[in-house]
């Protein structure tokens, strides 16, 4: 129960910082949706091509914006100080990595919250929100868990905002390959055994990369 | 005094082929106040962040009460209190959100009684709504003196805790200090403010790169220009 309210503490406080500044979400939501805005212009989306190449649209949406507000999860703490305040503490390591990971996929989903009835309306598409929400919320917490991992990392180096795409990118491609493929099958209503392979191997990402990063995380941040 | 409550045993730090700190060995007590003093780059603060497990050493051990840092961090974490040149509080959250967020990290019991006590302790009871951006630097330092008192270490380290301090804060701070020895804590800090410092310990580690020079107790200087003149003579022979 210790570790429990540890990990809520962490979250919690993230949580009431973004609250009281909006700086996270705010930035995070606006790209997501000039990014939509941008691809709506670009192609003129439509009709069966939407169902082809909407998948790709909304994740680079996703990634990209879920990026700026990975990129801030640990380098504010730096820049303040606090993460040795957070270091000096008995809290597990572990505590501290599972907090910031899901405040950092609550702010996430909340960008793709938004993002989402805006692309259907955009593109004037009948989203199918089973299966695609669980597909979406699996590619965001394999993308928020190894993203807050690497976010530690490049928060200590001085080119953190480079850093950060440059580390997580190569290491997100099957996760990104596999939830892109799940949302196209989902919009062009794929079976689910036409698409089974992709679940599997986003489920075993999850896995694997959340234990991973849950214990290499106390190497990670201590000097 | 009683037993040490601090033990450090040849204790060695490097960054790259530099050595930060170098075969330190010394101890203190329950109820004991220390004074790191040494010019800059003597190693003083990286020995307290060392001591506050914020950085590895490369060699040597430190065992607080009876647990060795090494084995039992987490565990020794919690009897350390640690101030250094950063408050560790978040701007944007009230002086008692931030407390009430450290007392969670902590699992403290009772901790809304907690944070109350230690408010009013270092005198900011009336301030705990306040977001922590808007506190003046003197109500910070006490809000971060707070933080540092909340779960009651039995070791403090402190590294220049006067700093931006004006008379009166610095005569309260040393009134926490002394509060904390007669509390039979063991404390541990480096200051550039001499006179206050030495006014305020038992004993004078006297530091020079790296290196423990001169362990001086409490009777070895009359006033402050004896002490100067020791640790000119120190560091003069230890060049």
């Amino acid at each position: 129960m210790k570790f429990v309210r540890q990990v809520f503490a962490i979250t919690r406080k993230d949580l009431l910082i973004e609250w009281r500044t909006k700086e996270n979400l705010s930035a995070m939501i606006v790209f997501a949706l000039i990014v939509l805005v941008i691809f709506n212009f670009a192609f003129e989306l439509q009709g069966a091509d939407i169902r082809v190449l909407g998948a790709g649209v909304l994740w680079v949406a996703f990634t990209f914006s879920g990026i700026l507000g990975l990129g801030r999860s640990f380098a504010a703490e730096r820049d303040r100080g606090s993460l040795e305040g957070l270091l000096l503490s008995p809290a597990d390591r572990g505590a501290i990595f599972l907090g910031k990971a899901i405040s950092n996929f609550i702010f996430i989903s909340a960008m793709e919250g938004v993002t989402l009835p805006l692309f259907a309306a955009l593109n004037n598409v009948a989203l199918p929100w089973f299966p695609l929400i669980p597909y979406i919320v699996l590619g965001t917490l394999g993308f928020a868990a190894i993203g807050t991992l690497l976010s530690a990392i490049a928060a200590s180096t001085r080119m953190r905002e480079v850093m950060l795409p440059i580390l997580l990118f190569p290491v997100a491609v099957p996760l990104l390959m596999a939830v892109v493929k799940l949302t196209a099958g989902a919009l062009q209503g794929s079976a689910s055994s036409q698409i089974a392979w992709w679940f599997n191997l986003l489920l075993a990402y999850d896995v694997i990369f959340i234990v991973v990063a849950f214990w290499v995380f106390e190497y990670v941040v201590e000097e | 005094m009683s037993a040490a409550l601090l033990a450090v045993e040849n204790l060695g730090k490097q960054f790259g082929a530099r050595w930060a700190l170098r075969d330190l060995t010394f101890t203190v007590a329950a109820g004991e106040i220390v004074a790191l003093v040494g010019p800059n780059g003597a190693g003083k603060t990286t020995l307290l962040r060392t001591l506050a497990t914020l950085t590895r050493p490369h060699t040597g051990s430190v065992r607080l009460g009876g647990l060795a840092l090494a084995e039992q961090p987490r565990a020794a974490r919690a009897a350390i209190g640690f101030v250094g040149h950063q408050t560790f509080l978040y701007d944007d959250l009230t002086a008692a959100e931030n407390l009430h967020f450290y007392a969670r990290l902590y699992d403290l019991p009772d901790a809304e009684a907690r944070v109350r006590a230690v408010a009013a302790r270092v005198g900011i009871a009336n301030r705990l709504e306040d977001v922590t951006r808007t506190l003046s630097r003197g109500l910070l330092q006490r809000l971060t003196l707070a933080r540092l008192l909340l779960h009651e270490p039995t070791v403090l380290l402190l590294d220049e805790p006067y700093t931006g301090l004006d008379q009166t804060a610095a005569d309260w701070l040393d009134q926490i200090l002394v509060d904390a020895k007669r509390a039979g804590r063991a404390i541990l800090f480096s200051t550039h403010d001499l006179e206050r410092g030495l006014a305020l310990c038992d004993r004078a580690l006297l530091l020079r790169a790296g290196r423990i020079v001169h362990d001086l107790p409490r009777g070895a200087w009359q006033n402050l220009a004896g002490f100067m003149a020791i640790y000119a003579r120190v560091l003069e022979t230890n060049r």
